[in-house]
């Protein structure tokens, strides 16, 4: 089974910085980690392989100093790492980069793709399920656990709002994955020292065959137009007492302010 | 300080300190206050592969040397003494049988050492062979193809969680040192069990246990070295692991100076910081003036050790009595800086203060360490001597 798993470099850090002109993020002066959600998808994906017969392809998109992140993903134990670089792809948003992504996972060739739920920096949760379009495969978001796994098909627990679902899906298929699913590894020593010296596969935008317009700020159908973080509302009232008194509060409260 | 090591070696004390972080610190007080043996982590350190460190490639390991253990130990031991005592007597374990096994011997245990699949327990201490190791009384008797074992060892680190022992008994009881043998053991051999688990004052993460030999059979092919060798075999072990042991003072002394410091930034009495007052200032600067100097002669010693020096019993002598004084020293001024706090074991200093206390008394007592260094200047004066 070839196993592929994207990740992403984020800024280590939750005070992220923003460049007030391009509303970009600045990652100057930041150090950079592999983004926590993505750290399960690659104990996943170490899981599996410790189960089969599998292959573990760390992919990331990003400015070639991505590269340490795959560096720390080899000394984890994937066995490939592939890092998309092109001057093209700068100020891709998360349709572009999933579409620059899709093409090479294309390139790579795939069973199972595993990604984290969403970066800690951008936050939206598109590219992973954007990708399974791109490549017209199924995709299960948010899973939590694996039940059973074969060459045909995968059946996973999806972490809902309300509960959980039981899904499987047949592959190939694209999953994003929640924390509770595991505990990634920390790295070995034999990892660290293979993976300073492992051979990192460089793609830019002919090796995958994407042409520029499709991707970069041209190829990005979304601006961000402004980045800000939400106002904390401090004024806040506990209710105490018993449970028919707290709620006759609650409602007397919620009447004053006209919600009911 | 910057102590040039290189990459590799870097890569150690960066997984290390993760692994302490992430793995040790969060846990160390729980484990000292339950008297457990951090089984967990041990099972991280040897997915990181760290228990193959010193151990030959060609066995499995990664054919590091003293300086990279020392690494190891001193970033365990900045987060916790007695995980770090767990992990250091592997070592003291294992060295019997990397200096004195046969290829055969070595083929069967080390590729399970390497991978820590086994852990290892190291066998000299008896009631009555402490300092004086020429008190053993545990016997090794000559039985058809087997030794028959006989006797109590005290206060084993990694006993009963170890399934690996090197054990010194006597073969020979005329010959006085010269009868004593080494042996390996494994776990679960008929005839060998455990004995009382000890309650200590501190590591207190580590498993201290006897181990009785009633009638124990080892087979002859577990005889380390030759008949007679068990005290070279002993005396060579523990000039090979005592570096480890000044490194862990190092560690520990590190680990409570940082917490120290770090309280005296914040702790204010009188208007302002504690860290203001000239009284504490100086305090902590004599911590890290002995700390610096402590940690600049135990990677001196491990240096010295991998270069392939023959002669290395004075001076790793000197290494861990330097060392562990200055780690009992330190983490007692870190309680002191801390007052109050520091009393509490809701602060990790008073720990490190009790756990510091076993560094000058196992694996040779500082006292015992003198003699030796001493008994090593009167060799070098006596040569020197007839030079003249």
């Amino acid at each position: 089974m070839k196993i592929v798993v994207c990740i992403k470099q984020v800024p280590d850090t939750t005070e992220v910085k923003i460049n007030p002109q391009t509303n970009t993020l600045i990652r100057d002066g930041v150090p950079s980690i592999i983004n926590p959600y993505d750290l399960h998808a690659i104990e996943a994906a170490l899981d599996i392989k410790e189960m089969m017969d599998a292959s573990v392809t760390v992919l990331t998109m990003g400015p070639p100093q991505a590269e340490n992140a795959l560096r720390d993903a080899a000394a984890m134990g994937a066995d490939d790492v592939a890092l998309l670089t092109d001057k093209v792809f700068a100020g891709s948003d998360s349709w572009a980069t999933a579409y620059a992504l899709s093409c090479a996972i294309k390139k790579v060739g795939y069973d199972l793709i595993i990604c984290g739920k969403q970066a800690i920096d951008g936050d939206t949760g598109q590219v992973g399920p954007a990708v399974a379009e791109f490549l017209n495969i199924p995709h299960v978001s948010y899973v939590s656990k694996f039940s059973s796994l074969n060459g045909d098909a995968i059946t996973v627990r999806r972490l809902m709002d309300d509960g959980y679902d039981i899904v499987e899906v047949s592959l190939p298929a694209l999953i994003t994955v929640v924390r509770e699913l595991n505990q990634p590894r920390l790295p070995s020593l034999k990892g660290k020292i293979r993976a300073k010296k492992i051979e990192i596969k460089r793609l830019n935008h002919t090796d995958i065959n994407v042409p520029p317009k499709n991707v970069g700020v041209e190829g990005s159908p979304t601006q961000v137009k402004n980045i800000f973080a939400p106002a904390v509302k401090k004024d806040r009232r506990m209710l105490e007492g018993t449970a028919d008194h707290q709620v006759e509060e609650l409602i007397e409260a919620l009447r004053c302010i006209r919600c009911i | 300080m910057d102590y040039f090591f290189n990459e590799e070696q870097q890569m150690v004390k960066d997984l290390v300190r993760q692994i302490a972080q992430d793995k040790v610190i969060p846990v160390r007080a729980e484990l000292d206050e339950r008297e457990e043996f951090p089984h967990e982590i041990i099972k991280v350190l040897a997915q990181s592969d760290l228990f193959g460190l010193f151990i030959p490639e060609e066995y499995g390991g990664l054919g590091k040397g003293a300086v990279e253990l020392c690494i190891a130990v001193e970033e365990l031991s900045r987060a916790c003494l007695g995980v770090s005592t767990s992990y250091a007597a592997n070592a003291l374990g294992t060295y019997p049988l990397l200096l004195f096994g046969s290829k055969e011997q070595k083929e069967r245990y080390l590729p399970d050492i390497a991978s820590g699949r086994r852990l290892v327990a190291f066998g000299l201490t008896e009631a009555n062979a402490g300092s004086d190791a020429a008190g053993i009384q545990t016997t090794a008797v000559k039985d058809g193809d087997d030794y028959r074992l006989n006797g109590t060892k005290q206060w084993i680190t990694n006993g009963s969680e170890a399934e690996i022992y090197t054990i010194v008994a006597i073969t020979d009881k005329s010959k006085g040192a010269r009868g004593a043998s080494a042996f390996i053991l494994e776990k679960d051999t008929e005839g060998f069990t455990f004995g009382k688990k000890e309650k200590k004052m501190g590591i207190r993460a580590s498993v201290t246990c006897e181990l009785v030999f009633n009638n124990c059979r080892v087979p002859k092919d577990n005889l380390l070295s030759r008949e007679g060798m068990g005290f070279i075999v002993a005396m060579k072990t523990l000039d090979q692991s005592r570096i480890g042991v000044g490194s862990q003072g190092v560690g520990v002394a590190q680990g409570a100076f940082e917490e120290a410091l770090n309280f005296a930034r914040h702790r204010v009495q009188f208007e302002r910081p504690i860290i203001g007052f000239q009284a504490i200032q100086h305090m902590l600067a004599d911590m890290a003036i002995q700390i610096e100097a402590a940690r600049a002669l135990v990677y001196s010693v491990a240096r010295y050790m991998d270069s392939g020096a023959k002669e290395i019993t004075k001076d790793s002598a000197i290494a861990k009595t330097f060392a562990t004084d200055v780690a009992m020293k330190v983490t007692t001024d870190a309680v002191q800086i801390m007052g109050g706090s520091g009393y509490m074991r809701e602060y990790p200093v008073e720990k490190m203060m009790r756990d510091a206390k076993i560094l000058q008394i196992y694996e040779g007592t500082n006292q015992i360490q003198r003699n030796v260094i001493c008994q090593s200047l009167i060799k070098e004066a006596a040569r020197q001597g007839t030079k003249k």
